[in-house]
């Protein structure tokens, strides 16, 4: 029981982020032994880890607090162009490799925008700036606006459409149509090698294992308290004397750095960014995520990334044009089916025979 | 005798060319239990949510305290200042449990401000007022539709306001929850409180209300002690004589 009195189970979600700590640590120990797991098995799951990062910031705005974002694809790129950039930039100071792109606009040095961005502090700094500045405007005119519900989704759409547009020009200076790839040196050691592979996907789980405590805490708290408020009623939460604006806007920042952050992890494992990352079908899909694992349940989307994304990097070889068949059933099954998602099938078990109990001692009660 | 509470000062609300409240006036003073009745339509719900920051008047005002003018004021503003409500359809928060509810009602802000024994002590005491002590750790949305009145009662309780409006208290209560919601709003009265009360229930204002305002059609069409309403003949005309 928490301060609220609230019983909380806190089992499965301590269980889950034990056991990604204990997959790091595995990972890390076993890496250079006969053991260690075959370099593109470790670097699949960094980036599912990634995902799952990016599962939980959409779950905190949409689970939590009932904004759907269907654009949470500009935050994750956000994070991962600046994160290419620093790549880039570090590689050519130590390489002197001149990125495709500019060689392809025929530009002989960067724009002077790259300036710094050798730095890996610098491009962190600004990730957060620029993450923090775009989407604290754009919550900010939404949501004082009282823009909700499938409205604020179809906008973040339209916004990740546009970011997408633009990220497809050349003459942006970054990457455009091509993106950006050709990353050699991270923190002064080469790229590619295994023990950067394995050091990446370590790193990944790890900050998945810390923000899940982190939203974990969050939500848990008398902060996320108000969060639930503010999805079921948030008029009967502001005329009780709370600004659920300044709440909504705290929490949309924050759901867009974590997203930042997936960005910021899943670029240097995959080795290359560009605009199709902006594309709606990605924002689209983060949201199936979400709802197949169940939102409302941070153990739920870190599932739900990791089923559906498993399911994909398997059928993107096994029978690539199926794919969207899949996706889509899944979808429908979960709207029909499990309106919580798969969190409704762990309920099927454990809870019922609880709920049925009680519905009995409701009739009882009910009764005169 | 008693202080102003709440002056309402020819306020007008339109929808399209309907007119909700016709340039309405009146006053509720500390201490008293309103009660506002009227036909479907009248403006009664509308005057709850001028007062509340939802609807913003056309012209007119809403003085609280004699000082201050809500009608600029946030939703939230306004409930800090001291004035609470319960709405029409009980208005819950399905996921949290009723403690919860009774602490984000009871201490205002993003984090608590008071101390734990403090809140706990509030918390019973409210949970004891309202009934639900034993269902403290249910979920709102488990609850029925009497002890969800119940508990948006005490969340408005527990911040202890100074205005406390009650959007019909007791819609779709049984007899026997109509009679303690009826002892319950008797006993919330203070000199130091107005309440104000929308209902329909004939009964159930003739037992709480001290003085009673009808109106019709965004107008006030009488005020005065409930045996007065049930005497007059207009009020008859429009209302109660159907």
């Amino acid at each position: 029981m928490n301060r609220f009195g609230r019983i909380t189970h806190t089992a499965p979600i301590v269980h889950l982020i034990a056991l990604i700590v204990l997959a790091a640590l595995l990972m890390a120990g076993l890496a250079g032994t006969e053991f260690a797991l075959s370099r593109y098995l470790a670097n699949a799951i960094g980036q599912l880890a990634a995902f799952a990062v990016l599962a939980i910031s959409l779950d905190l705005i949409w689970g939590y607090l009932g904004i759907l974002s269907l654009g949470h694809g500009l935050f994750f790129a956000l994070g991962g162009y600046l994160m290419a950039m620093y790549l880039l930039k570090h590689s050519f100071e130590i390489t002197g490799t001149v990125p495709d792109f500019l060689q392809f606009m025929g530009w002989k040095e960067f724009p002077f925008y790259w300036d710094g961005f050798e730095f890996f502090p610098y491009a962190l700094a600004a990730a957060v700036v620029i993450t923090t500045l775009i989407s604290g405007l754009f919550g900010y005119v939404s949501f004082r606006s009282r823009v909700g519900g499938v409205y604020f989704a179809i906008i973040t759409q339209a916004l990740v459409y546009v970011a997408m547009l633009l990220m497809f020009r050349n003459d942006t200076g970054f990457g455009g149509n091509n993106g950006m790839t050709g990353f050699t040196v991270l923190f002064g050691w080469p790229m590619g090698t295994s023990g950067m592979i394995t050091a990446l996907a370590v790193a990944s789980l790890l900050v998945l294992a810390g923000v899940l405590a982190g939203c974990n805490w969050l939500v848990r708290s008398r902060f996320g308290a108000l969060m639930l408020a503010t999805r079921d009623d948030e008029t009967r939460l502001r005329t009780m004397g709370y600004e659920t604006l300044r709440l909504k806007l705290i929490v949309w920042c924050l759901s867009a750095l974590i997203a930042m952050l997936a960005g910021m992890l899943y670029v240097p494992q995959v080795g290359i960014i560009n605009p199709r990352v902006l594309s709606p079908e990605l924002s689209l899909e983060i949201a199936v995520w979400v709802a197949i694992g169940g939102r409302g349940h941070l153990v739920g989307a870190v599932i739900g990334a990791l089923l559906v994304n498993a399911v994909k990097f398997w059928l993107s070889f096994a029978a690539p044009e199926i794919w969207p068949f899949i996706l889509s059933g899944l979808i429908v099954l979960v709207v029909l089916v499990f309106p919580n998602g798969l969190m409704d099938l762990a309920k099927f078990k454990l809870v019922r025979p609880m709920g049925a109990k009680r519905l009995a001692a409701d009739m009882g009660e009910a009764r005169p | 005798m008693s202080l102003t509470a709440l002056l309402v000062d020819g306020l007008t609300v339109r929808f399209g060319s309907f007119r909700a409240l016709d340039d309405l006036s009146l006053a509720i003073d500390y201490g008293e239990v309103r009660a506002i009745i009227g036909p479907n339509g009248a403006g009664k719900t509308t005057l709850l949510d001028v007062i509340s920051g939802i609807t913003r008047p056309k012209q007119g005002r809403v003085l609280f305290d004699g000082a201050i003018d809500l009608t600029g004021l946030s939703e939230a503003a306004i409930a800090r200042a001291g004035l609470r409500r319960k709405f029409q359809k009980p208005s819950v928060f399905e996921g949290l449990s009723v403690r919860q509810h009774i602490a984000i009602g009871a201490d205002v802000g993003f984090r608590a401000r008071l101390d734990a024994p403090a809140l706990e002590d509030r918390i019973g005491e409210v949970l004891e007022t309202v009934g639900l002590v034993d269902q403290s750790h249910r979920l709102a949305g488990e609850l029925s539709h009497g002890q969800k009145q119940w508990l948006e009662i005490g969340m408005v309780l527990a911040s202890d306001p100074k205005v406390l409006m009650l959007d019909e208290p007791v819609a779709g209560l049984t007899d026997e929850e109509t009679e303690r919601t009826a002892a319950l709003v008797r006993a919330l009265k203070r000199p130091d409180r107005a309440i104000v009360v929308v209902e329909h229930d004939m009964d159930f204002v003739e037992r709480i209300a001290d003085r009673v305002t009808v109106l019709h059609e965004g107008r006030t069409l009488f005020e005065g002690s409930m045996a007065h309403v049930r005497a007059d003949a207009a009020v008859v005309e429009v209302y109660l004589g159907r």
